[in-house]
Parts: C-alpha cells; structure tokens; sequence
C-alpha cells in the first residue's frame, strides 16, 4: 500500500495536524528564545535591547535557581516514588474478588477528577491546616503536637498532595495490566512450587514492568510543571523551599515583571526537561522494547 | 511414580454441580486419557487432581495418601497446560529451571538437570530464547521440560496439543508415548481428540457431563462401548447409529454397526440405498449411503471399490457386530453379543 501516491496523500492529509501543532510549540518557543537574548522588564521599559547571553547568566547563578531545580527533582522522585508503589498496592488490592469491586474502584478512580487546585486547596485547609485540620486533629488525639505541615515540611506536603491526585492514574493503568496477566501462568508457577511472594518477585512484578515504565515517562512529563498546587498552598515558600522550575519561572516573569530572564529560565527547563527525559527512556524505555 | 485415586470427588461452581460423583483408580504408571465432549469436565477433574481447585467432597489420593487438603505444590505433580504458561519474561532455560529454583537446589545441580531436559527434548539450541521467539512446538517442548525436571510423581497434561497443527501434532504425540516409555511415570492426558486417545492410552476415561460413561482400555471401549454415547464417541468415523423398525427387530432402541462391519456390494444385500458421498482416501473408501427407513450410513469399502454420487449399493451388516442399546442408551444384553460372537 505504501506507493509513492499513497505516500504523498498520507502526508497531504496529515499536514494541519502538523502544521498546526509546529504553529502551536514552535511559536511560543521561538519567542521565548527571542526574549531570553533581550532585556526586557515590564517595569523599567527601556527599550528591549539585545543583551547576548546576560539574562541566562543571571538566571543560573541564581542561588534559587539550584534550589528549584533540587525541589523539581525531588517532586517528581517522590510522587513517581509512592504513586508506583502504591499504586502496585492498590491494584493488586483491586484485582481480589471482594464485595462491592465496582463502587471501591470507582472511589479509588475519582480523585483524578478532582481539579489540582481544587485537591490543594482541600488537603491545606481541611487536612493540613495546623488548628483546625484533620491530620492536627488525629495527632491531637495520639497526644502528639500539631504539625504545620505547610510551613515545616513544605516540599513533602507538596509531594503527599500531587501524589493523592495522580495515584488512580498510576492504579488504573496497573490494575489493567495485572487483568491482562494469565491466570494459567500463576497457576504454573503454583505448581512450580512458587509461593505467594515468589509468585508476585517472579511472575507479577516482570509483568508489571512494561506498564510502570509508562507510568513514570507519562507522570514525568506532567510533574515537572507541577504549578497549581504550589500557587494555592505554599506559594513557593517559606522562602524557597518548595519553589521549582515552573514556580520560579512564574515569580521571575510575574512577580518581579522580568520577562527577558523568565524567558531563559523557561528556556533552561525546556532544555532540563529534555535531558531528563533522554535519561528515562534510557533506563525504562527499555522495557518498551520488550 | 505414585498410583493416583479419586473417591466419590464431586465439584461444584455455586449452584452448577459440574462433576457428580466420581470414582476413580489409576495404577501406577498408568497413561490414563480422559476424553469427552467440550464442557464436560474434563479440564475441572484434572485441576481437582492438580490441587488447583478444590473438591466440593471427596477425597483425592496420591499413593495411597489423603492429599485433597494440600496445596498444589506439595501433591509432587506436574502439569502442562494447553496455553503452555511459560513465563514471557524468563529465558527458556530460566523457564525450565524454575521450579527447580523454588526448591532451593543448588546452582549447579539446576544446571545439570536442566541440561538433561534439554538433550531429551532437543532443545539445546535454544536454551537462550525467550518463548516468544519459539514456534508452537518448541514452546510445548519446553513446557514438557519444565514438567520434567522436577521428577513429578505422575504428569498431567490439558490439551497439550490442541494449538499445533495436525502434522506436529502427530509427532509430539509420539513424543509423548517416547517420554512415557522412558520415564515410566504416571501420565493423566486430557484430550477432546479421540484418535489422540484411542494411540497414546493404556486405558481411557470417557467423561459425559461429568460422569465416568466407561473405564477401559482403548480396544475394550471400541469392541465393547457400555453406551450409546462412548459408541458414538470413539471410532473415526462414527459408529452408524439406526433407531427406529430397524432397530426394534433387533429387540433394542438403538442398534449400532461400525463402517467396517458393513458390507458392500453393487448387486445384492439387506438394504439398498443410494449413495450421497464416496470418499477416497487411497487405501479405503468410505461411501455414506442413504437408506430408506433407516438413514444415512457409513461404510468402508476397499480401495478400488467403484462408485460414484447417486450410485445404487447394497449394504449388508455383519450381525455378530451389532452393538443394541436400550431407551436409556445402555449396552443391553453385553455378554449375549459375546454369547453370539
Ligand atoms: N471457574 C468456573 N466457574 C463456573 N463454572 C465453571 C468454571 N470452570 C468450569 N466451569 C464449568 O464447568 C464445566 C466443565 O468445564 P471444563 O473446563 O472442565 O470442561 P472441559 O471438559 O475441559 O471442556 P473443553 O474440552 O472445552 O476444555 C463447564 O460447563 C464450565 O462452564
Ligand atoms: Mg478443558
């Protein structure tokens, strides 16, 4: 079927997909790299002249800049962390015969319908909120001091909230996998003699591994412009302490009206973001092959 | 090597009583077959017997030894399953080392065993693979490997063949019988196939909707079918079944006749018919012939026998071969047919 003709007609019909998808990632990039070669603040008009390379410059020596790019890391490390690992949990959970199936699944389904900003602005005020949340309440009744969570461990707080919005995608995509497991293969490995943990180290675990290797690079991709939950809990702080790439990027462009400097550290995230996902296809992209 | 029996087993899925009632003894060493129709539970009785399921009543025995209570693993048998059930992710030699692994033996002995099976089932050349990179054959060799290494007390095998085409399916069957030569080991072989069962057994099981229709071995059950059902079940072609005048002549509600005990001829016999099929397969010719007032039947004629559609036969049936069932489908009168003979 792939003659010349056939060829030229895929390619005819495929072009404003493409076109419109180049228009949409090839514009704004374009003019982000225009900007980042230019001084250009929104309260000092002077001109936008071209200043090479200085607003990198000052973006990377930046001592916030290493610390986001630290907080960006360890937000995407954590909930990829506890999302597989919970998440393998929960499926094998789901995947049990137990009464009302159904209605758990869908309860385990529904926060990813809830909106980030939304499930932020929950966790802080009805559970984390150090007077009258759930969490200083349950403390209260071990005898144990209220935590503020927000203030004191800001970045884990960050990570337990993001984790609870994108732990159903990561059970989902786990349970229809170990669905798709054979029965007759754990039954063979019975017979082989494999117990309950042999069984899941030999057969389920292997078998998992294709679908996790998803989990991560799609989970990835959203988690390293983790913004609303940041804006609506912590705003960054204190300090900088949960402030990462995208969070920064904003308080350069809108906080401080530096458009030319937020412009290259958008560009620095491009190109980080890209080096990082290089490195996972390296390393679970493997199991894709398979 | 373990004789394995069944006493009064009986399995239920909720309301759906799949097996009765089953009694059951198998010897030692024994290449038992269990045929029968789809869905008649075949598959459920070998898996009571695995331990992959749990019988409803009754009591499973291994050697003289109660073993309905343990788990799969601790029965020492080994099963190969219809799907094969290799693990996808495990080279063949990890595939087939695997149970030997979950025993705890140590490395070298697991490769030594596991070089053993490989050199009988010819798989040497593959010991590297992965199972998707094998073909349909070697994929049930190397399941027949995995089944080996751990010297189970009696083999189970589920259709082992059913996925491979009808020349290789030949050749593993002869495999089969080589492996039960060799090992003398007890083998429990399920199968819908009655030609598999009729050359691989010493003794066949015929399963009807889960109950025992007759134990014996494979001449018994075709010379003497207990029922209608094992006399429409085993032989290939069927057994010609006539019901009605023709059959109350005999004093039974079914009389049957196999193709081989019809005689043919183009000039004079019992009945005339015409002939609606002739097929020629070299050797032997079968001719399926309608008969008025009884039906269509089959014969089998020599190889030169002459004739075409719509052609004229005469059809003789040899009485001492007559088989007479009564209105339950029960063999009537069994000793009287030998009394005849
Ligand atoms: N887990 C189960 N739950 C409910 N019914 C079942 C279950 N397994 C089997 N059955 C029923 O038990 C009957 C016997 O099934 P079984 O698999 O033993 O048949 P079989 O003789 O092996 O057939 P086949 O030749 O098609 O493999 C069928 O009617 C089937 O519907
Ligand atoms: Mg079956």
């Amino acid at each position: 079927m792939s003659s010349i003709h056939s060829r030229a007609t895929a390619r005819l019909a495929l072009s404003p997909a493409v076109i419109l998808l180049l228009a949409w990632m090839a514009i704004p990039l374009a003019m982000t790299l225009w900007y980042s070669f230019h001084d250009y603040q929104l309260l000092i008009p002077r001109g936008n002249e071209f200043v090479g390379w200085e607003n990198y410059a000052y973006f990377l020596t930046d001592p916030a800049f290493l610390h986001a790019l630290v907080n960006t890391l360890a937000l995407v490390g954590g909930v990829l962390l506890i999302t597989v690992a919970a998440g393998i949990g929960l499926a094998l959970l789901l995947d049990q015969p137990i009464y009302g199936r159904g209605i758990v699944r869908v309860l385990v389904v529904s926060p990813f319908f809830v909106m980030p900003t939304v499930s932020a602005l929950v966790w802080k005020n009805m559970f984390m909120n150090p007077v009258n949340g759930l969490l200083a309440w349950l403390a209260q009744l071990l005898g144990m001091p209220a935590i503020d969570w927000l203030a004191q461990a800001p970045l884990l707080s960050l990570v337990i909230i993001v984790a609870w919005g994108w732990l159903p995608f990561a059970t989902l995509i786990l349970l229809t996998a170990l669905q798709s497991l054979d029965a007759e293969q754990k039954e063979a490995a019975q017979m082989d003699g494999a117990g309950a943990l042999a069984r899941f180290r030999h057969i389920t675990l292997p078998h998992l591994a294709r679908p996790t290797a998803v989990v991560i690079l799609i989970q990835t991709i959203f988690l390293l412009s983790i913004f609303a939950e940041i804006l609506v809990t912590t705003n960054g702080g204190p300090g900088t302490q949960s402030t990462n790439l995208a969070f920064l990027v904003y308080s350069q462009a809108l906080l401080r009206f530096d458009v030319g400097s937020a412009s290259a550290g958008g560009a620095v995230a491009v190109v980080l973001a890209n080096i990082l996902a290089l490195l996972l296809m390296r390393l679970v992209g493997r199991n894709l092959d398979a | 090597m373990a004789g394995i029996a069944l006493r009064n087993v009986s399995k239920a899925f909720g309301m759906q009583h799949v097996i009765p009632c089953i009694d059951l003894d198998i010897g030692d060493g024994e290449l038992v077959v269990f045929v029968g129709p789809s869905g008649c539970g075949k598959s459920t009785l070998l898996r009571l017997i695995a331990g992959l399921e749990d019988a409803t009543s009754g009591q499973v025995l291994i050697d003289g030894r109660d073993v309905t209570q343990l788990a799969p693993a601790q029965r020492g048998l080994s099963m190969v399953f219809q799907s094969y059930a290799l693990y996808p992710h495990m080279s063949v030699r990890d595939n087939i080392a695997f149970p030997l692994r979950m025993m705890g033996m140590e490395r070298a002995t697991v490769e030594r065993k596991v070089a053993d099976a490989a050199r009988v089932l010819n798989l040497q050349d593959y010991l590297d693979r992965k199972p998707r990179e094998l073909s349909g054959g070697q994929r049930q060799r190397v399941a027949i490997g995995r089944a080996i290494v751990r010297e189970p007390v009696a083999f189970l095998f589920d259709e082992p063949l059913s996925n491979l085409d009808a020349a290789l399916r030949v050749s593993m069957r002869m495999e089969i019988a080589r492996l039960h030569q060799q090992f003398g080991t007890t083998m429990i072989y399920v199968t819908h196939d009655q030609t598999e069962a009729m050359t691989l057994a010493d003794r066949i099981v015929v399963l009807n909707h889960g109950r025992v229709e007759q134990v014996g071995t494979p001449l018994q059950l075709y010379r003497h079918p207990a029922s209608r059902f094992v006399a429409g079940f085993i032989g290939s072609p069927r057994m010609n079944l006539i019901e009605g005048p023709e059959a109350a002549r005999h004093g039974a509600a079914t009389v049957g006749i196999r193709p081989e005990n019809l005689v043919l001829s183009d000039h004079s016999g019992r009945w005339q018919g015409r002939v609606s099929l002739a097929e020629h397969l070299g050797s032997d010719t079968y001719v399926h012939v309608d008969v008025e007032g009884v039906g269509a039947l089959t014969a089998r004629a020599a190889g030169d026998f002459d004739v075409r559609h719509g052609g004229r036969v005469w059809l003789t049936p040899d009485e001492a071969s007559l088989h007479r069932f009564d209105g339950e489908g029960r063999c009537v009168t069994a000793s009287e047919v030998d009394h005849v003979r």
